[in-house]
């Protein structure tokens, strides 16, 4: 199990929970979980969110291995200029 | 619509063309005569980026007619570099990292020339002065101003033609 | 070295022979010389011109479109409308595609003054422009909102029936989203604070005002398949969004970038590409749009405008206990203002045990904000860094000392959330408060500021590929349009890798049929994502000539070893050989078993957060309420400046665009809500006789994701600058500021205001 954090807002789509524990050994099985877990969570996260892993932002790269002691940040999606 | 004949002169070189009287001459640089260093960043003379030199004064090429080109002597950034061997302007602004994107680098460039030509030894408030006819969006100025005072220094100790 | 997939990748110190040099760009003598083709310089035979009508109304139902009597125009040869735009898959599904679609052309409604109703393609731009005036539009107009407060009130005029249903109580409002960011206990944080300052601000909405108009050249085939030629920040995102908006299929659309006349991250979306290939398909023929100046301002991307209250609270010794914002962006006519990322990055720059940030995503009836340098950051580094300065300034302490007690630094739980790794900033505020600058004495009235600002930068979707010619020279293929000289970075990285000259390196950014695919040219993401990419794809081609030259030596290849741009025999085994330099195997690529490239694609991560405090130095005139900038210094963090003249290009570039956004730049609207000042006349960018000399310092934090430390550097520099200005400002002006632009007739009024305030109080 992974602590996984949400931003703020996405409290009201879990149940007023924004610190969750997940199973998933990678960032993909996370956000998978994730959505399995909390259906309502599931077209938010399938739009699109970054992640934050141990402090490292993650756009894209899903497969990255997560550990029990890892930091997981959801937060909204981030696009620059 | 019947056409405008006008013979002119585009960096020392003799040209004629056909225009209608509404194309000004930076349409006519760029969609006639395949002189596209000119930009069109506005059309309306607020940016520069379509400088060219005009018997020797600077003017905007989006607020003159192509029909006023008759019988003038015109020079664009086309023109500014001999051959291989590049003005020392154009040295300068590369060696400074004076240019991002590089679109109004041909209008400042035009400018900047005729700056020196008038005035070989500017401070750096009339360099500011001089080029506040020509927008940049992505270097501040800074190296461009910069870039314009070393080539400055180095024509004078040169004795370079501008 | 490892070819590595996982991330991070690790940053190995190292002394570097090209890296950190001011070498000249590649691309320099096309750009001197007026070579360099640009989105408005391609022709092909027979090509059309094409140009677009656009709504003069803010708000209105479009009844009927007829275009009879410009298609019957001599020389028109196709027009097209919204009936020429069926929302296909994926786009009847996806709000985000069909808001570029319902953006690129109007639909039911025109949303906002200039929104695109009809475009005609013709032989002659003037017959076009003659054309677009016989196209008959019936519009019912409807009332307009273009500011994010009065959007937001109970009665305001709503754009979209399908949105805002929360905030509306269940009915549509133009509030389109909402975002809350923090941690801990806000209100007891406050309970704690000995000095409490709490304002409300206003920021404008800016342009980002690149130069180069948006321009493309289409040309569709009787077959369907094509080409496009654009001026785009990403050629790959162009051809998947039109091809998509279409119904092409992806790979029957080639996309060619131009040279780009500047983007800031106003280049990073459609809006004339989809008209230009829909144009082109039904004429038959190659079709190019050009916009004009007027179009760029009304109908493509500012940032949003917002209004934003913060507050702060802290303890006599300067620790902050809590910090407390409201941010509403207004981005346009569809949802996405850049309200998420300004929530995210308000705090970044802060060690905070209790902060909130809460974001409202505004829809108005202005053209559809497009990303702008650090989207969203800018306007909430505005209002906290005025906040901060202010709380200091009450408590009595040194601006950068405050900042320093309460900065974030490597290890700190960030304002959003994650903790941070290795980070810059106390390194940038104590470079500040070292500069002679931040010590020099100020003249009469002027004013000193300083501000901090963050940016998240970012990594994505990369491929490079890498080519060893036969003479030894390098040809690398790039797929991340070159803004700001970043071709000349990854030639010095690939010849850093290789030990080769950099002017053996030559690099070009290849079209979407030559290369894997590209995210866009956004997010500071360039020089780190493409440079890992080149520096992996460099390090596959050594190992290749490593390879080639065992094989001629006839022994094993991990018995050669790569240095000094040359295959040596390593090891005890490996035999007396002598080494050969990448010239003598590429000479023999042929006989050797072929051509030698190295490639590498990679979803690239761990870019690495980038800090800068800015100082200024400002001055008011308290007669007119002119304001200038008479001394200005970024100090930011690059990780490791690949070349540090175009670091500093970016650092000056980012300081100058904010610059004009808090004293000049902004949209005007009338009582119709048409914009008034849509030309560089009335929307006054920084000139050359507005701003000084722009001093930079160059801090090097190594990010520890990059094998090279490098950390992007585009957008950071933007983010400081308006609550340094306005730091700067209130002290010259001794009133704060707090409405950007700090133009001349609200300065004046601030000024005349607090004047009589002060009289009323005696």
């Amino acid at each position: 199990m992974v602590q996984v954090t949400l931003w703020g807002s996405l409290r009201d789509y879990t149940g007023g929970e924004n610190m969750l524990q997940v199973e998933g050994e990678t960032l993909f099985q996370i956000l998978q979980n994730l959505g399995r877990d909390h259906p309502k969570l599931k077209p938010l996260l399938e739009k699109g969110v970054t992640i934050s892993l141990d402090g490292q932002i993650y756009r894209q790269n899903l497969m990255q291995s997560v550990k029990p002691d890892s930091e997981v940040f959801i937060l909204p999606k981030m696009q620059g200029g | 619509m019947s056409k405008i004949h006008v013979t002119t002169e585009i960096n020392g070189d003799p040209v004629e063309f056909l225009c209608d009287g509404e194309e000004t001459l930076l349409d006519v640089l760029r969609d006639r005569l395949g002189m596209t260093g000119s930009k069109e960043g506005c059309g309306t003379g607020d940016c520069g980026a379509c400088t060219v030199s005009v018997d020797g004064k600077i003017v905007c090429s989006c607020l003159m007619l192509g029909a006023e080109a008759e019988g003038r002597s015109i020079e664009t950034i086309e023109g500014m570099a001999q051959g291989e061997m590049l003005h020392p302007l154009q040295r300068k602004f590369l060696e400074h990292a004076a240019l991002q994107c590089g679109v109004c680098t041909p209008g400042i460039l035009v400018a900047a020339k005729a700056l020196l030509a008038e005035n070989p030894d500017p401070s750096e408030t009339e360099v500011r002065y001089w080029l506040a006819g020509n927008l940049c969006r992505c270097t501040g100025y800074d190296k461009i101003v910069r870039a314009v005072m070393d080539a400055a220094a180095e024509m004078r100790g040169r004795n370079y033609a501008a | 070295m490892p070819l590595e997939t996982e991330f991070p990748q690790d940053y190995e110190k190292r002394d570097f022979d090209v890296v950190g040099s001011r070498a000249v760009r590649p691309d320099g003598v096309d750009k001197v010389t007026g070579r360099a083709r640009f989105g408005a310089d391609a022709v092909a035979p027979g090509m059309l011109h094409g140009k677009i009508l656009r709504s003069p109304h803010a708000h209105a139902k479009i009844v009927k479109i007829d275009a009879s009597k410009a298609e019957a125009l001599d020389g028109v040869k196709a027009v097209v409308t919204r009936d020429d735009f069926p929302i296909h898959e994926p786009a009847a599904e996806d709000r985000f595609l069909r808001d570029i679609l319902v953006n690129v052309m109007a639909r039911e409604k025109a949303l906002y003054d200039g929104h695109a109703v009809a475009a005609v393609a013709a032989t002659d731009p003037r017959v076009a422009a003659r054309a677009l005036k016989l196209i008959e539009v019936e519009y019912e107009v409807l009332p307009h909102v273009v500011d994010e407060d009065l959007a937001m009130a109970p009665d305001a005029p709503v754009l979209h029936d399908d949105l805002g249903h929360e905030y509306g109580g269940g009915k549509p409002s133009n509030v389109a989203g909402t975002v809350e960011i923090g941690h801990g206990d806000v209100e007891a944080g406050f309970a704690a604070a000995d000095v409490i300052v709490e304002r409300s601000f206003k920021t404008g909405a800016a342009h980002q005002g690149y130069i180069e108009p948006h321009a493309c050249l289409a040309n569709i085939g009787a077959d369907g398949r094509g080409e496009l030629w654009c001026c785009t920040q990403g050629h790959f995102m162009v051809r998947d969004t039109v091809t998509q908006l279409l119904g092409m299929e992806v790979s029957n659309l080639r996309v060619t970038p131009s040279e780009i006349g500047g983007g800031f991250g106003g280049k990073t979306t459609v809006f004339i590409e989809p008209v230009a290939v829909a144009l082109s398909r039904k004429a038959g023929k190659p079709v190019k749009i050009v916009m004009s100046r007027d179009e760029v301002f009304r109908a493509t991307g500012p940032t949003a405008s917002a209004s934003l209250t913060v507050k702060i609270g802290a303890k006599k010794d300067g620790t902050i206990t809590a910090a407390d914002a409201v941010l509403k962006y207004q981005g346009g006519a569809f949802p996405g203002s850049p309200v998420d990322m300004g929530a995210m990055a308000a705090f970044a720059c802060y060690e905070l045990e209790n902060v909130r940030a809460v974001g409202y995503d505004v829809v108005t009836n202005r053209p559809k904000q497009a990303a702008y340098r650090a989207p969203g950051a800018p306007m909430a580094a505005f209002a906290v860094e005025s906040v901060v300065t202010e709380v200091a300034d009450e408590i009595g302490m040194d601006p950068i000392d405050f900042r320093l007690k309460n900065a974030a630094r490597d290890g700190s739980k960030s304002s959003y959330g994650p903790t941070y790794t290795e980070i810059g900033l106390v390194e940038t505020l104590e470079a500040a408060k070292a500069t002679e600058h931040y010590n020099s004495p100020l003249g009469p009235d002027q004013g000193r500021g300083v501000a901090s600002g963050f940016w998240f930068n970012f990594g994505g979707q990369t491929a490079v590929s890498l080519n060893v010619n036969v003479d030894g020279t390098i040809a690398l293929s790039l797929g991340t349009p070159d803004i700001g000289g970043s071709r000349a970075s990854m030639c010095a990285m690939a010849a850093e890798e290789l030990g080769v000259a950099y002017e053996d390196v030559y690099a070009v950014i290849a079209d979407t049929a030559s290369l894997g695919f590209n995210d866009v040219t956004d997010g500071s993401r360039v020089t780190f994502a493409s440079g890992l990419a080149t520096i992996q794809a460099a390090r596959q081609a050594k190992q290749r000539m490593c390879e080639r030259a065992a094989k001629i030596w006839g022994i094993p290849a991990d018995a050669v070893k790569w240095e000094g741009g040359a295959a040596h025999p390593s090891g005890p085994n490996a035999g007396d050989h002598k080494p050969m330099t990448l010239k003598d195997i590429a000479a023999m690529a042929g006989e050797t078993g072929g051509p030698i490239a190295g490639h590498h694609e990679i979803s690239a991560e761990g870019a690495g957060p980038s800090f800068a405090t800015h100082i200024v130095d400002a001055q008011i005139d308290r007669e007119t309420g002119r304001i200038d900038v008479v001394r200005y210094t970024v100090v930011q963090d690059a990780g490791k400046a690949v070349n540090p003249a175009y670091v500093e290009g970016q650092f000056q570039g980012g300081a100058a665009q904010g610059i004009g956004w808090a004293l000049n730049e902004e949209y005007i609207y009338n009582d119709k809500g048409q914009l008034e000042n849509p030309g560089f006349l009335d929307y006054r960018v920084p000139v050359a006789s507005d701003l000084p000399m722009i001093e930079t310092v160059i801090v090097e934090k190594p990010n520890p994701g990059h094998p090279y430390g490098v950390r992007g550097v585009g957008e950071t520099s933007i983010v400081p600058p308006m609550g340094a200005i306005a730091n700067a400002v209130s002290a010259a002006a001794r009133v704060r500021a707090t409405e950007i632009p700090m133009s001349p007739p609200r300065m004046l009024k601030l000024l005349r205001d607090s004047e009589q305030a002060a009289q009323a109080a005696e």
